[in-house]
């Protein structure tokens, strides 16, 4: 059965042009215990319909969407649990069936890169902001007021320039 | 004749081009006033030129010119006129045509209203403002002509793409284009900067107007995809983190980035190196939007390989351009004097908080959107990247992103009090807890974070209105008194706390749709009913209709509330008989910001049609949000200082702003 199913699903994917459009969740797919369905659907949006661009097959109306629906409620009435419906579904079809991929290493730079680059780019500011305190305080510490003097001098400079600028 | 007329008016722009992006540049070399100026009637011709062709294409689409090929391939004689005409610019070539028309139309923009400019940095801008142009026209000259003729005309197009059919998209691209090809400017405007090797304040001024005004339309524009995507694909959903999304939040995101920098430097005069760096990657990734959306690359990978002359056109296009500029930078940023210190407490450090966020956020759609590609290219393997990624990824960022919003315009330039503005937003804190606390009552057992969320979004609403309270001494004086200098406050400042509050509205629907939509899916016969979140919806029957170019089976349904009847919803179902393609026009009814919503599925056998009833609650609050933020870019525009061509500022001015 299993084996048929996934034959139509491929098949599916084959004629996918020429398949007839179909909403996705159709009403007869849905499962009778409430908390089961609501299960199904938070799988299926984690998994990608394979033939659509980046939809899920919670979304997608494509023949093969439907027959992941159906197979992720299999599964879920077969008494598997999510993890064990997700690997069944990423030993079938591979990794590019889920939306969002595992931490392994060859995803290894998708996950890393964005906490390393809040990371990396907090650490450079702190070091700059740092670094130029230091150049400009000189003596105090992290000080960088200006004295009324600096400050009545950096007035008359900023008169003088010929575009003026307007006090902060 | 109009086919021909269009090729050859295109083929003069690129000859205009080419003399725009050479000679001014010697003119500046030798300071040659009269070569400086030839930037300025170039861009205005081709401008002209530009036009000329893009009417010229418009006129053929129109007519139902089967002769043409582009005009065959995407139009019909039975569509309604309107979509003649936006079917223009729903195809590759018709698209290409329209960019490099906004292209040449900024430019033509700056030619016109740029006197206030320096001469050379005038024609600096142009100059590189042609280069990019010059490049277009020959990736459109070259492989994507929208005028090639059939030597034998059929009688009959193949008509546009039906869910292309639509208001939405007809306005959704132009507004895209005039965002992402505004951000143009701000690259020619940095690239000139690191030529003449001089930047100062006065830069970020010129260049600040420029970039609002791409911003203003890439939010619009984005906000409109998301709706015309919500209530044309059928199921509801508004965000789909599709790469062709991402290509247009990338922009986005670094844009918003730009526009807070710009800020910092023109007063501030510091962040001067970074606003340029920010300037060149929000042009790239505006051309790494159009490749990845142009190229077919997204798609797959392979039919990129088998068909590459666009892509790899484009992407020749991007690393010269990207590259080039970067290059540029390395060569010369360094050189640049820096300004303006700042402690880490001020308003400077919120907006460069803001940026760190930013850039961040940005970063993570670039290699969420990439990663895939270049994963499958390097090693074959397929991975998906998709939604939960995203959600997962960007909200993280978003969360102190938001946190800081009131904070900063509460802060002071140079060095701010954290605790004072702290003090001064109690009233925002305390609003937001008791949001949260209300929400978890009411909501008691339900989602956790949602509430949070909301009271997140609270914070930064009342944020923004604690800042004007403080501005207009509000409660503190007569409210005569306030009400005066609320007047006198400087538009920015009203564009500010609009553009915040958006944000803070925004979220709020975002929230609300994702954790409290309601749905009914069911296959129900004529007379049944259906109970979606309190409402009603009694199924009267379905009809056929005749349309111009397609046949429709309308449901009609009654929707009342407690037995009272509210209103009467006709979703659709079309078919496109040229293109054998359906499309499912949902009904909505606005109740509020709320909406019920109602898509059909197919029918069966015994008479019955499968429905997906929503009721999404707030969901319109996710479009205000960005269409307040919009409004607060245009109040902000309006401001005296920023206004385009504004004579320089007098000295007078100097006290008006005082207030800031």
């Amino acid at each position: 059965m299993r084996a048929r199913l996934a034959f139509a699903g491929l098949l599916a994917a084959v004629l996918m042009t020429a398949a007839p459009p179909a909403r996705a969740v159709q009403p007869d797919e849905i499962m009778a215990d409430p908390a089961k369905e609501a299960r199904a659907r938070d799988l299926s949006r984690e998994l990608r319909c394979m033939v659509c661009q980046n939809q899920s097959i919670d979304d997608s109306e494509a023949p093969l969407a439907r027959d992941l629906r159906l197979l992720v409620r299999e599964r879920i009435a077969a008494g598997d649990n999510d993890r064990q419906v997700i690997d069944f579904l990423v030993a079938r079809y591979g990794e590019f069936v889920l939306l969002k991929p595992r931490f392994s290493p060859h995803t290894l730079l998708l996950w890393l890169i964005p906490p390393l680059a809040l990371l990396g780019g907090g650490a450079a500011l702190w070091a700059y902001s740092r670094r130029r305190t230091n150049a400009a305080g000189e003596g105090g510490e992290s000080d960088v007021e200006l004295t009324t003097d600096e400050k009545a001098r950096l007035e008359r400079l900023l008169a003088a320039e010929p575009m003026p600028k307007k006090p902060g | 004749m109009i086919a021909e007329s269009g090729h050859y008016a295109l083929v003069l722009a690129l000859a205009l081009a080419l003399i725009q992006s050479t000679v001014p540049l010697i003119g500046a070399r030798w300071r040659d006033v009269a070569l400086m100026n030839v930037a300025r009637s170039t861009a205005l011709m081709q401008l002209l030129f530009v036009a000329a062709s893009f009417v010229a294409l418009v006129m053929l689409h129109v007519t139902s010119d089967f002769s043409v090929a582009n005009v065959y391939e995407n139009s019909h004689s039975l569509k309604p006129l309107i979509y003649k005409i936006t079917g223009v610019w729903g195809n590759h070539e018709g698209s290409m045509l329209l960019w490099v028309s906004i292209l040449a139309l900024f430019g033509g923009l700056v030619a016109a209203f740029g006197n206030n400019l320096p001469l050379s940095l005038r024609a600096h801008v142009l100059a590189v403002q042609a280069w990019i142009a010059s490049a277009f026209y020959l990736f459109i000259l070259i492989t994507s002509n929208p005028f090639l003729r059939i030597v034998n005309p059929p009688i009959e197009g193949r008509d546009l793409n039906p869910v292309l059919q639509d208001i939405g998209l007809a306005v959704h691209p132009p507004m895209l284009y005039l965002g992402y090809v505004g951000f143009s400017i701000s690259f020619s405007f940095a690239v000139a900067a690191l030529i003449e090797g001089r930047i100062d304040a006065a830069w970020a001024r010129w260049v600040r107007p420029w970039t609002l005004v791409a911003w203003i339309f890439l939010t619009l524009g984005i906000a409109m995809g998301s709706y015309w995507a919500y209530y044309e694909l059928g199921w509801g959903g508004w965000w789909f983190w599709d790469p062709v999304e991402n290509a247009s939040l990338m922009p986005w995101l670094a844009g918003t980035a730009l526009l807070h920098s710009a800020l910092v430097m023109e007063k501030r005069n510091a962040l001067k190196v970074w606003t340029i760096l920010l300037s060149i990657l929000t042009f790239s990734l505006s051309l790494l939007g159009t490749f990845l959306v142009r190229s077919g690359v997204l798609t797959s990978v392979h039919a990129f390989a088998t068909d590459p002359t666009r892509g790899v056109f484009i992407l020749l296009i991007l690393c010269v351009f990207i590259g080039g500029s970067l290059s540029l930078y390395a060569w010369r940023a360094p050189a640049l004097k820096r300004g303006g210190l700042f402690a880490p407490i001020s308003r400077e450090g919120a907006l460069v908080l803001n940026n760190l966020f930013l850039t961040t956020a940005c970063a993570t759609v670039f290699i969420g959107t990439l990663y895939p590609l270049a994963l499958e290219v390097l090693t074959g393997d397929k991975i998906s990247v998709g939604a939960p990624f995203f959600n997962l990824t960007f909200a993280p960022l978003f969360v102190p992103l938001m946190i800081a919003v009131p904070f900063g315009p509460l802060l002071a330039w140079k060095r701010g009090d954290l605790l004072g503005a702290a003090q001064r937003l109690t009233a925002a804190g305390l609003a937001s807890l008791v949001a949260i606390a209300l929400l978890w009552a009411w909501t008691r057992g339900g989602a956790t974070l949602a509430p949070l969320a909301i009271g997140l979004a609270v914070f930064v609403i009342v944020g923004v209105l604690c800042d004007l309270a403080e501005r207009t001494a509000l409660l503190r004086i007569p409210l005569s008194i306030s009400l005066r200098r609320a007047r006198g406050l400087p538009r920015a400042v009203w564009g500010t706390a609009f553009a915040h509050a958006g944000l803070g509205v925004a979220l709020i629907g975002i929230v609300c749709e994702t954790t409290w939509n309601s749905e009914y899916i069911g296959a129900i016969k004529p007379g049944d009913l259906a109970n979606v979140a309190g409402y009603q919806l009694k199924l009267d029957g379905l009809t056929q209709r005749q349309g111009p170019n397609f046949r429709e089976m309308v449901a009609k349904f009654t929707v009342s509330r407690d037995g009272e009847k509210l209103s009467v919803m006709t979703p659709s179902k079309r078919n496109f008989t040229t293109r054998g393609s359906s499309t499912t026009e949902a009904a909505l009814l606005t109740r509020g910001a709320s909406q019920l919503y109602i898509s059909l599925g197919d029918g069966s056998a015994d008479g019955a049609i499968a429905v997906r009833i929503y009721h999404k609650p707030l969901v319109l609050l996710i479009w205000w949000g960005p269409v307040l933020m919009a409004f607060g870019g245009v109040l902000s525009l309006s401001d005296r200082r920023l206004r385009v061509g504004a004579p320089k500022p007098a000295r007078a001015t100097r006290t008006l702003q005082a207030a800031e």
